[in-house]
C-alpha cells in the first residue's frame, strides 16, 4: 500500500467520523429539544398520560439507530428518543402519538412511547419488559426463512430489565439461533427507583454475555465517539454472521423515570460523577474542541430544531381529536369473525 | 377406507399448510425430528426440512418470536407442549398478539396449539383447559373442535386468517376419535355446529365434553327427553345467534365445560341467553363445569372432577324437571 493511500484512508475514515459525529449530534439536539417540549406540555396539561424521557442516554440512543440501516429492525425503549429520530421516525410522527392524534402512527389507540411502523422494521413497545427482544429474534428469523440476509435488528433495554424471564429467554434463543441481534442495555444504576444492588448480583452485565454464548461489549454511554465505535462494531459483526451482541453503556437518567417522578432517589454522588455528564453537553465541547462545528451553527441548528418541533406542536394541535362515533372498536383483523364478534 | 383419529388430521392439517403455504413454519418443544410430545408433528421435519423446528424451554419467546415473524410476513404454528405451560408465554399471546392488529392496523397471524384437557393420571399441570382465559382478551380467535373434521380444515383456518388463533386441541380425543376420511369441505370457523338436533333442551357445549353430551342425548332419547346438543366448535367468536335460536326451540339450557366453573364459557353462554334471550326460556338455564380445584391425579378423582356423562343426564334430568 502506497504511502499515499494510507493517509488517503486516513482521511477519509476522519471525513466519515466527522460527518457522522455531526449527523449524531444534530439527531441528539433535536431528540433532547423534542423532550423539552413535551416536557412543557406535560406541565401545562396538554398531554394524557405519562411523560418518558431520553434525557442523559441520546449518546448511545442515536448510536444505535445510526448503526442501523433501511431494513433493518429497530425496537426501541422509553429512552431512545434519539435513536427512533436516527432509524427514521418524523418529529410529526412522535408528537402526533404523544397528543393522541388520529393521523399518528398509532391512532390514538396507543401513545406516548408505544409508537412504530411494524412495516418498516420500526416496532412499538409494549410495556412488559424484555418482551420486544424475542419479537425481534422473530423478525430476524423471518428474514432467514426468506433467505434475506445483510440484516440486523437491535432492541434497548435498561438494567431492570436483565433481570426479567423474557430477557433470558430472548437471549438463550438468540443464541441458540445465532440471531444477528444487538441488545443495548442501559445501565443507568436505577430502575425506577430501585438501585442495582437490589436487581442483580452479578460483577458486570456484560458477563451474562458468556452465558447466553453471544459476544459482549462495554461502552461509556456518555461518550457519544465510543458509543458510536461500539454499536457500528457491534453491528459490522452480527451482519457480517458473528451472532447475536451485548452492548452494556453505562451513564445516569439525567431526569426522572418518567416527568412524574423528581428522581430525588438518585445519589447525589452519581450526579457529580463521570456518569452523571451529559452526553450531549460532552458532544457539543468535543465538537467545538475539534474545530468540526462552530458556535454560529450551533445556534443555527438550534433555532431549527425549534422551528420544527414548534411547526409539528401547532399542526398537531389544529388537527381533529379522535371521535369515539369513528372509532371501528374491532380488535380482529379477520373482518367475517369481527361480525360475529360484535355484542 | 382406513381410519383417520383427531391427532392424525391435526398433523394432516400442519403437513397441507407446511406444503400448500410456504410462509408457514412450526416451532415449538420436541417438534422436530422427534415429531413432538404427541407426535403431531411426526415426520414433518423430514418432510419440510428447516421449517419444523425445536425450540429451547422458553414459552415466552416461541410467542414473541411467532410475533416477531408474523408481522414480518410469515405463518408460524406455535406448538406448546401443555396447554397448561402456555401461560408461561401468557404475556406475549395476550398483551402483545393480541393488541398487536387493534394497535397498529398489521395483522398478527400466528397459530398456538394447545394441547388441553385433562387425560386419565395428568394431574394439575398437564391437564387444564384454559380457552376461557385466552377468549377474555380481545383480538384473539379461540377455537376448540370436537371432530377429527373439525380438528383438522378449522386447524387449517387459524392458519390462514390474519389474527392470532388458540388452537385447543383435546389431548383425550387424540387417539379415541377416528373418521372415516379426513373432510373435503367444512364450516367456517365462528359457527356453532348442531351435533345432534332436540326438542326438549338444548345442552351448549364444545370440545371432548360434545361426545359426552351426545352420550346423555342418546340416553335421554330413551327416556322420552330429546335434547338438542350445540357445539361451539369457536369460543370465541361465540355464535350466539346458534345459541339462541336453539333455545328458542326448546326452552331450555344446560351450558356444559370441562374448564373451571368462576367465569368462563359456560358463564358467557347462560349470560348471553339470560340477557339477549330470557323470553326464550321456559326455566333458569343451567350450567354444569369442573370442580373450583386443580385436576387431580387419581382416577377416581379425576373422573369426578370434570362433567361425566352420568353428571351432565343428572344435571339433564334435573333441569326438564324444573
Amino acid at each position: 500500500m502506497s504511502p499515499m493511500t494510507a493517509s488517503q484512508q486516513i482521511a477519509d475514515k476522519h471525513n466519515l467520523l466527522r460527518e457522522k459525529s455531526l449527523k449524531a449530534f444534530r439527531i441528539m439536539l433535536l431528540a433532547r429539544m423534542l423532550d423539552d417540549k413535551f416536557s412543557s406540555l406535560y406541565r401545562a396539561g396538554k398531554i394524557h398520560g405519562g411523560v418518558f424521557l431520553g434525557r442523559g442516554q441520546e449518546a448511545l440512543s442515536v448510536s444505535i439507530g445510526l448503526a442501523l440501516r433501511k431494513g433493518d429492525v429497530f425496537a426501541p425503549l422509553i429512552r431512545d428518543g434519539a435513536g427512533r429520530l436516527a432509524f427514521g421516525e418524523t418529529v410529526l410522527e412522535a408528537v402526533r402519538t404523544y397528543l393522541g392524534s388520529p393521523l399518528g402512527p398509532m391512532r390514538a389507540r396507543d401513545g406516548n412511547v408505544h409508537r412504530g411502523r411494524p412495516r418498516d422494521g420500526y416496532l412499538p413497545m409494549i410495556s412488559h419488559l424484555g418482551a420486544m427482544i424475542p419479537v425481534v429474534n422473530g423478525m430476524l428469523m423471518a428474514r432467514r426463512f426468506r433467505g434475506i440476509t445483510d440484516v440486523v435488528g437491535a432492541t434497548c433495554i435498561g438494567d431492570g430489565a436483565t433481570s426479567t424471564g423474557a430477557f433470558h429467554e430472548a437471549l438463550n434463543q438468540a443464541g441458540v439461533e445465532k440471531l444477528p441481534l444487538i441488545v443495548v442495555i442501559a445501565n443507568n444504576f436505577y430502575a425506577y427507583s430501585t438501585p442495582t444492588n437490589r436487581q442483580f448480583a452479578c460483577a458486570s452485565l456484560v458477563d451474562r454475555a458468556i452465558g447466553y454464548g453471544i459476544q459482549g461489549h462495554t461502552v461509556d454511554g456518555t461518550d457519544l465517539f465510543a458509543c458510536l465505535e461500539v454499536t457500528q462494531q457491534a453491528s459490522d459483526a452480527a451482519r457480517a454472521g458473528g451472532g447475536p451482541q451485548m452492548i452494556v453503556a453505562t451513564l445516569l437518567r439525567l431526569c426522572g423515570h418518567g416527568e412524574h417522578d423528581d428522581s430525588s432517589y438518585i445519589d447525589p454522588k452519581l450526579k457529580t460523577s463521570p456518569y452523571g455528564r451529559d452526553c450531549l453537553k460532552v458532544a457539543e465541547d468535543l465538537l467545538l474542541a475539534r474545530e468540526w462545528v462552530d458556535a454560529p451553527t450551533l445556534s443555527e441548528w438550534r433555532m431549527a430544531c425549534t422551528e420544527e418541533i414548534e411547526a409539528a406542536v401547532s399542526k398537531v394541535q389544529r388537527e381533529p381529536l379522535p371521535d369515539p362515533f369513528q372509532e371501528t372498536w374491532i380488535a380482529l383483523a379477520t373482518s367475517k369473525l369481527s361480525e360475529l364478534n360484535q355484542p | 377406507m382406513t381410519s383417520i383419529t383427531y391427532l392424525e388430521a391435526i398433523r394432516a392439517a400442519q403437513a397441507k399448510a407446511l406444503a400448500d403455504d410456504p410462509r408457514v413454519f412450526i416451532y415449538g418443544q420436541d417438534v422436530g425430528a422427534f415429531g413432538g410430545a404427541f407426535k403431531a408433528t411426526k415426520g414433518l421435519a423430514q418432510l419440510f426440512p428447516g421449517r419444523v423446528l425445536d425450540s429451547p424451554i422458553s414459552e415466552d419467546a416461541m410467542v414473541g418470536s411467532a410475533i416477531g415473524a408474523a408481522i414480518d410476513g410469515m405463518r408460524p404454528i406455535i406448538e406448546m407442549q401443555f396447554a397448561d405451560f402456555s401461560v408461561v408465554g401468557f404475556n406475549q399471546i395476550v398483551n402483545h398478539a393480541a393488541a398487536f392488529f387493534w394497535r397498529t392496523n398489521v395483522p398478527c397471524p400466528i397459530t398456538i396449539r394447545l394441547p388441553a384437557g385433562g387425560t386419565s393420571g395428568g394431574g394439575p399441570f398437564h391437564s387444564q383447559t384454559i380457552e376461557a382465559i385466552y377468549a377474555h382478551y380481545p383480538g384473539l380467535v379461540v377455537m376448540t373442535p370436537a371432530t377429527v373434521e373439525d380438528a383438522y380444515s378449522m386447524l387449517l383456518e387459524a392458519v390462514a386468517i390474519d389474527d392470532p388463533v388458540i388452537f385447543c386441541e383435546h389431548k383425550y380425543l387424540y387417539n379415541h376419535l377416528k373418521a372415516a376420511s379426513l373432510p373435503t369441505e367444512a364450516m367456517p370457523a365462528g359457527k356453532a355446529r348442531i351435533a345432534r338436533p332436540g326438542r326438549d333442551m338444548t345442552i351448549v357445549t364444545y370440545s371432548a365434553m360434545v361426545h359426552e353430551a351426545l352420550l346423555v342425548a342418546e340416553q335421554l332419547s330413551a327416556e322420552g327427553t330429546e335434547v338438542e346438543v350445540v357445539d361451539l366448535r369457536t369460543i370465541k367468536p361465540m355464535d350466539t345467534d346458534t345459541i339462541m335460536a336453539s333455545v328458542a326451540r326448546t326452552g331450555r339450557l344446560l351450558a356444559v365445560g370441562e374448564a373451571w366453573p368462576w367465569g368462563g364459557v359456560t358463564a358467557e353462554v347462560v349470560a348471553r341467553v339470560a340477557t339477549e334471550g330470557f323470553g326464550l326460556l321456559d326455566a333458569p338455564p343451567q350450567r354444569l363445569n369442573a370442580k373450583d380445584t386443580p385436576v387431580p391425579y387419581h382416577p377416581n378423582l379425576w373422573s369426578a372432577h370434570r362433567p361425566t356423562a352420568q353428571s351432565i343426564a343428572a344435571a339433564a334430568r334435573n333441569l326438564i324437571r324444573l
